[in-house]
């Protein structure tokens, strides 16, 4: 039998990134077929590319044996693909008939199709168990509903080929179990589904076969029941040669950070942490690993003040930290930077720096109450001294203070907010992706600045996605999963197969 | 449409300049079609508002107000909120004056009435302005809505006011007239070549408003964080900037800058209040602000291009009988087509013009 996709060398570059190279495999027709892999391994961009966002640079795509040309994600779902996107793509305030019918109305009156459709979609959702109400309205729905909703609009326009992206990051478990049912009945109705996951037990618990993924390439292509997880963490991970910095021996100090218990819950009631609780000390560095997305951000976000806990208890030198009666966290990262909490932002251009403010501008962001003189007027001289000697001291180019931090590269931009979190001189730094979107050549550097930092009895608290990273700065390193700490381990027993396993939410094995 | 990348001279001088020279030349198309010489209206429209002492006088007497209503619609765009409501925030400050000069004009010396109407017009104006920013701040109501909304709201509050205030056997929708203590100093008392002229001292008010919101703009911690605010709010809160209460003071003083323009309108020049004074200096207040792209020396000279089209299209439609007096209100709504709605509308030209240079 012909395979439902085959996709041939297919490879795409964006610039001087390479998100995939000749990627080949082939997923049989009424399969469940997982696709693994870290953030940035290409998973994504391949499915664009299957799905139309994108075009290839070079290979093709093979349906049912027939070579095909995806140019738009309209002609995708003609030729019977669909794709359940991480966020949904849905209209908030109509209802899950209105949704479905959106963009195949089939005229100008609604009236007479809108019948037809209910009456279809009652069928569909029995013959899938889909348990829906076409007549709900997509906000009084669970998150676990709402994703029914988008499979239920994918089987209407009957797709043969369902891509699902990272399906169960936003359900409990139980939705989980209910979804892998209807996938089950999926695919005994002989459709074919792609399952985009980092999860390691749901690519064991329901898929036939899986591909690995990573850089980019395809690592390995296996049948699931020949296969380990410990395999698969390992495919998933793999193992990297890692430049070690000199460092002063690990001798951690008085504890600085003591997180008890903390909860954090959306406004859907999706649990985004679940009891954290680890303790970090002053000199030392540790590192929370896992697949981005798994509330390390929210962490962050809790601990620098930019967002309250919904509960817990988080101490900061044996003092509580103000989260108590307040209704939202306004102001509050003052509060935090003033008891010595400096934060360098994961997403640099949203929170870090205002792209527009020259660069001597942005060495002030978040100190701009601490500078001001007489009358609250900057003395600029003061300030454009202690700009040049930041600029100098931390090698950014160009060396320009007036010129907008818009026009600096990824680098020198992270150059500008690492220096300025450094001259604050914390008791705790939190470092978040320090290195995303820097060039090869500043990472050592900005590796440098966080090692130096430690030895000289800062607490630093860094997430990263990239295990190389975690392993060339940590002295502990914790590994979340969907919201929860999944595992810790100290740097000696660093162990790239069981990192993997507790960011695919295997506890210890 | 993204002109950051374009060099400053360019966007703060040769855009606004090019926008302008497109309004007027759309004007001159229409002075043409109305049968009148478009030169000569010009050289009468720049004569009378420009060259001629009297006619300079009026400009600058509107520049005035049309700074403070341009500064109160520059203020709250710094921190990325626009503020369509200074028409009415300067009519409530044209009531706050007005209440406190009825109430002390006939006991007290122009030395403490003065301050006490500045003072009063700016603080009704900034109430007014109150609602709308602690709506945006605390429930997400949209500025724009709210303030267009208390537009209306302050135009019929006044309604029923004013009625109230006119006095016993009067018709005019008007209170009475303040006494002496209550004026504003002319400057023709010390520039007699001015001659008749409304122009007071509340012009000098106007420029010291400008040089203040340029320090406090680009030099003070608070202009910081204001600027901040309105360029990247994520960034402003990962600064511990209290959004909430950046966008309720912001809109408290746009809307006392925009009280403050009553004091020139009345207390410098009607002595009264009176039925929609404020006649759409508000709104010009917006264009201002859009043409002079928040800078102070911008905001000066767009108010004065103003004020001079106002002056100088008066003197037209007295001069030139197949131009209407409406013809000012025409060339502004050219001006803020120009300048407002369609600002980067040179930009990609120009942009590959310094391309082809390089």
């Amino acid at each position: 039998m012909q395979p439902a996709v085959e996709f041939r060398g297919i490879s795409k570059h964006f610039g001087a990134v390479k998100a995939n190279t000749d990627v080949s495999f082939a997923i049989a027709k009424g399969s469940i077929h997982g696709l693994v892999g870290e953030n940035g391994a290409g998973k994504s961009t391949l499915m664009s590319i299957l799905y139309g966002y994108y075009r290839a640079d070079g290979g093709e795509i093979l349906l049912d044996g027939q070579a095909r040309h995806i140019r738009t994600s309209q002609e995708a779902i003609a030729l019977g693909i669909g794709m359940v996107h991480q966020h949904f793509m849905l209209v908030e305030n109509m209802t899950v008939l209105d949704n479905v019918m959106l963009g195949s109305e089939g005229g100008f009156q609604l009236k007479p199709k809108r019948a037809a459709v209910e009456a279809q979609l009652r069928e569909i959702c029995a013959r899938y168990r889909l348990d829906v109400d076409p007549l709900a309205v997509i906000h009084d729905l669970s998150v676990g509903a709402q994703q029914r909703v988008e499979i239920l609009k994918q089987i209407y326009r009957s797709a043969n080929i369902l891509i699902l992206d990272e399906p169960t990051a936003v359900l409990t478990a139980q939705e989980t179990a209910s979804l892998f049912e209807i996938l089950r009945l999926f695919k005994e109705q002989g459709k074919t589904i792609i399952l985009i996951t980092h999860k390691l037990q749901e690519i064991l618990d329901i898929t036939d076969t899986v591909t690995v993924m990573r850089g980019g390439r395809v690592i390995g292509a296996v049948p699931t029941a020949g296969t380990t997880k410990e395999d698969l963490a390992n495919m998933m991970v793999g193992r990297q040669i890692i430049n070690t910095l000199p460092r002063a021996p690990y001798n951690p100090g008085a504890p600085v950070l003591h997180v008890q218990n903390l909860q954090l819950q959306d406004g859907q009631g999706v649990q985004l942490l679940a009891d954290i609780g680890f303790t970090l000390r002053a000199g030392e560095i540790v590192a929370v690993a896992g697949v981005s997305g798994n509330g390390q951000s929210e962490l962050m976000e809790i601990l620098s003040g930019m967002r309250l806990p919904t509960s817990g208890q988080v101490d900061f030198q044996d003092k509580a930290l103000p989260f108590a009666g307040r209704s939202d966290a306004d102001g509050l990262p003052r509060t935090f930077r003033n008891l010595g909490i400096a934060h360098i932002p994961e997403d640099r251009l949203r929170d870090g720096v205002v792209k527009n403010f020259s660069v001597m501008h942005n060495t002030i962001l978040g100190y701009q109450d601490k500078l001001k003189g007489r009358w609250g007027l900057f003395d600029y001289k003061a300030i454009a001294a202690r700009c040049a000697a930041l600029m100098k001291d931390f090698d950014v180019r160009p060396n320009n203070h007036d010129l907008r931090i818009g026009l600096l590269s990824g680098g020198n931009q992270q150059k500008v907010v690492i220096a300025r979190e450094v001259l604050a001189q914390p008791t705790l730094m939190l470092v978040g992706q320090p290195t995303r979107g820097v060039d090869i050549g500043t990472i050592e550097s900005i590796h440098r600045q966080l090692l130096a930092l430690r030895d000289s009895g800062v607490a630093i608290l860094l997430v990263s996605v990239e295990l190389e990273e975690v392993r060339a700065l940590a002295d502990r390193i914790l590994v979340m999963c969907g919201g929860r700490i999944t595992g810790e381990l100290k740097i000696e027993e660093f162990d790239t197969t069981r990192i993997g396993l507790l960011m695919g939410g295997m506890h210890k094995s | 449409m993204n002109n950051q990348d374009l060099p400053r001279w360019a966007t703060a001088f040769v855009m606004p300049l090019l926008n302008l020279l497109s309004a007027l030349l759309v004007a001159a198309l229409v002075i043409h079609l109305l049968g009148e010489s478009p030169t000569e209206s010009m050289a009468i429209l720049i004569n009378s508002a420009i060259v001629n002492p009297e006619g300079l006088s009026y400009t600058l007497f509107y520049a005035s107000t049309f700074i403070f209503t341009g500064l109160a619609v520059s203020i709250a765009m710094q921190a990325g909120l626009f503020n369509i409501g200074a028409e009415g925030q300067m009519y409530l400050g044209g009531l706050g004056l007005t209440l406190a000069m009825l109430a002390f004009d006939g006991a007290l010396s122009p030395w403490t009435l003065i301050p006490i109407g500045i003072v009063s017009a700016g603080l009704f104006g900034a109430l007014w302005a109150f609602l709308p920013g602690y709506l945006q701040a605390k429930r997400g109501s949209h500025v724009v809505v709210t303030t267009i909304m208390f537009n209306y709201i302050a135009g019929s509050l006044m309604n029923t006011i004013i009625v109230k205030l006119v006095p016993d056997g009067e018709q005019n929708p008007a209170s009475r007239l303040f006494t002496e203590a209550a004026e504003l100093p002319r400057l023709n008392q010390w520039f007699p070549i001015l001659g008749e002229t409304p122009l007071n001292i509340s012009f000098f008010l106007a420029i010291l408003a400008l040089v203040i919101y340029g320090v406090v703009t680009t030099r003070s911690s608070w202009g910081f964080k204001l600027r901040a605010t309105g360029l990247n709010k994520h960034a402003a809160h990962y600064a511990g900037i209290r959004i909430s209460k950046m966008i309720i003071i912001v809109m408290m003083i746009s809307g006392a800058l925009a009280g403050l323009g009553a004091v020139n309108s009345i207390m410098g020049s009607t002595h009264y209040l009176s039925l929609n004074f404020v006649g759409g200096a508000g709104f010009v207040g917006i264009a201002i602000a859009l043409m002079g792209r928040q800078h102070p020396v911008g905001i000066f000279l767009s108010a004065v291009l103003f004020g001079a089209l106002i002056q100088g299209g008066f003197d037209l439609s007295l001069e030139k009988q197949n131009i209407p007096p409406e013809t000012f209100i025409f060339i502004q709504g050219l001006i803020i087509l120009f300048c407002g709605a369609m600002e980067n509308f040179y930009a990609p030209a120009i942009a590959r013009l310094l391309k082809l240079k390089k």
